[in-house]
């Protein structure tokens, strides 16, 4: 277990203490730091360990949003939904994976992102099973009360980011994680020593869309209406690749900490700009990517180039 | 008779999904970056008509000659300010970095013009006409010759004039240009203004037919992925053979199973495409 790791499990165990000092507000706020740090973390490892420029996690937010919808419509209990929206994502990414991660650059930037309309349009169309553009009414999980139901969507939406980290930090010193460094850097190479890059990057993009795919069950349970335009909000790809260029590409500390650090600037912004909200939201993304482009966790190493070296 | 009638609806619209998908192609083919602005470019340009129509009762087809400078200008100004600095970055970040600026142009428009649906409706209208029981509105009519025409220009400009034929240098081998003598970074920057230029263009003829609001911006842009993908990257004949292919396959899929699945057919067909024929109808492989 490297430093960073370890300083990672205690940053989302800090996360955990949160309901101790704030009321609903602070529930509500714990609830999507947990959510968009389970979406950048699980970019990461498609996009980040494995270096391919997906834009699809909107759509397995919003497959798994469904899925647990749809489920807990028809009377199933929260947890059972939410457990087959993991899994059916999961086998839903890995299958597209082996068919579409054999493209390469802006080709596969172009697939990944029309998977969200396709995704999007076939729930619109579903009208019997998702209720289409009416969107669906989700029935709610008790009647113990608003604050109770909060504190326990915060502890399922905390623990799903528990899970996705110890996943995140079990990959990245494993052969699989290896093997995915090995591909970023050249793919041909890795095929050539014998690496099965099609199966590597299939359980890759499986593993990126499972987390997600529960986080979008937690969050259809938690708000208890979705439609399409909401769950399958391309937003919702772009804000992990924000928050991991935020904190820098690859580790996963620092696309933890990019996730919180966008959510402050987000609030921020929601607050003060409500009408220009994406434009500033836009105004951020640019700045960044043309003034920071290695993240904040580049600036560390900046600073520390500053000191005379020591012998 | 039906038949008929399926076949030049494609036709007309094909014609206008090719000039949506130009500018892009040409953007995404020389510079090789996916510019999601493209979308919020068409939707400015057609408010660009429709104001000018209804402050000052310019017609949408002076407009397309006010419009094309304006963007191209706007275009410019764009590659050499803000997206020169990361050209060279991987696709991620150029990709990045167009969506910040479409967010910013989007949210501008939403801001000035409201997300109310509106349309520009000529006075008198200028009615449809009808051979052999198929019926052609005449302004779709009108907007399909100079969307061909608008392509024509650009394959003109590509093939006759030296900038032109810098641009298709610059394409086909950056390195080779540059020893050449070819300034890349100013290709680039006339390039992408082309590509606004066009896609404000596109914009004042989709005033013309469709309603106009910033949120319908992404469905063109969706418009102008599927047909890049399907007629083949960065070639004036690729795009017309996409757009017509596209229309084609809308109206078939809209007529045997339900307009409402015609979108899904377009892009599950784009997937498909990418994953069996990544270089398109028309494109070369190995050819980037």
């Amino acid at each position: 277990m490297t430093r960073s790791n370890l300083i990672l499990l205690v940053l989302v165990a800090c996360i955990a203490t949160l309901p101790m000092f704030g009321g609903a507000y602070a529930l509500r706020l714990g609830t999507i730091a947990c959510m968009y740090a389970i979406l950048a973390l699980s970019w990461n490892i498609v996009g980040g360990f494995a270096g391919y420029p997906s834009f699809a996690t909107a759509a397995f937010f919003g497959l798994g949003a469904y899925t647990t919808g749809v489920l807990m419509s028809r009377g199933v209990p929260v947890g059972v939904a939410v457990a087959a929206a993991w899994v059916g994502s999961f086998a839903v990414a890995a299958l597209l994976g082996a068919a579409l991660l054999r493209l390469r650059g802006h080709y596969f930037a172009i697939a990944s992102l029309s998977l969200i309309e396709v995704f999007r349009e076939l729930v619109d169309n579903a009208t019997d099973l998702t209720g289409g553009g009416m969107g669906l009414n989700i029935p709610l999980t008790s009647a113990a009360g608003v604050l109770s139901d909060a504190t326990f969507f915060f502890y399922a939406m905390w623990a799903l980011l528990l899970g996705t980290a110890l996943m995140v930090i079990v990959v990245a010193g494993s052969k699989l994680g290896f093997g995915l460094a090995c591909i970023r850097q050249n793919e041909t190479a890795a095929n050539m020593i014998g690496l099965n890059a099609t199966l590597y990057k299939s359980v890759a993009f499986g593993l990126s869309a499972c987390f997600v795919g529960a986080a979008g069950g937690i969050y259809a349970a938690w708000v208890h209406y979705i439609d399409p335009s909401d769950v399958f909000d391309i937003l919702y790809s772009v804000k992990p690749i924000v928050m991991a260029l935020i904190g820098g590409l690859g580790s996963p500390l620092g696309v933890v900490i990019g996730a919180l650090v966008y959510l402050g600037l987000e609030e921020v912004v929601w607050r003060n700009y409500i009408q220009i909200h994406s434009g500033v939201l836009g105004v951020l993304i640019v700045a960044l990517l043309l003034f920071l482009p290695h993240g904040l966790m580049s600036l560390r190493d900046r600073l520390l180039a500053w000191r005379p070296k020591r012998v | 008779m039906l038949a008929a009638q399926v076949l030049i609806n494609a036709l007309v619209l094909g014609c206008l999904y090719a000039c949506i998908a130009i500018g892009f192609s040409l953007v995404w083919g020389v510079l090789n970056v996916i510019n999601l602005i493209h979308g919020s470019f068409i939707v400015l340009g057609a408010y660009l008509a429709w104001g000018l129509y209804q402050s000052l009762h310019i017609s949408p087809w002076y407009a397309l000659v006010i419009a094309a400078p304006l963007f191209f200008a706007f275009g410019y100004l764009i590659q050499r300010i803000i997206l020169n600095r990361v050209i060279t970055a991987p696709v991620l970040v150029t990709l990045t970095l167009t969506f910040g600026l479409d967010l910013i142009l989007n949210n501008a428009m939403i801001y000035y013009f409201k997300a109310d649906y509106r349309k520009l409706t000529l006075t008198p209208p200028m009615g449809s006409i009808s051979l052999f029981d198929v019926v052609v509105p005449v302004d779709r009519l009108i907007a399909t010759a100079s969307a061909l025409a608008l392509t024509g220009v650009l394959y003109l400009i590509l093939r006759r004039l030296r900038v032109g034929r810098a641009i298709v240098a610059v394409r086909l081998d950056r390195d080779a240009a540059t020893l050449m003598g070819v300034d890349v970074k100013s290709i680039y920057a006339i390039a992408f203004g082309l590509g606004a230029a066009l896609a404000g263009c596109a914009g004042v003829l989709m005033a013309l037919i469709f309603p106009i609001s910033p949120l319908t911006s992404t469905a063109y842009l969706g418009k102008a992925f599927v047909v890049c993908v399907l007629g083949g990257l960065g070639s004036v004949s690729g795009a017309l053979a996409g757009g017509i292919l596209l229309a084609l396959i809308e109206g078939i899929g809209s007529t045997l199973i339900g307009p409402a699945h015609a979108t899904t057919l377009s892009f599950v067909l784009l997937i498909i495409f990418l994953i069996v024929r990544p270089q398109g109808l028309l494109g070369r492989k190995g050819f980037e």
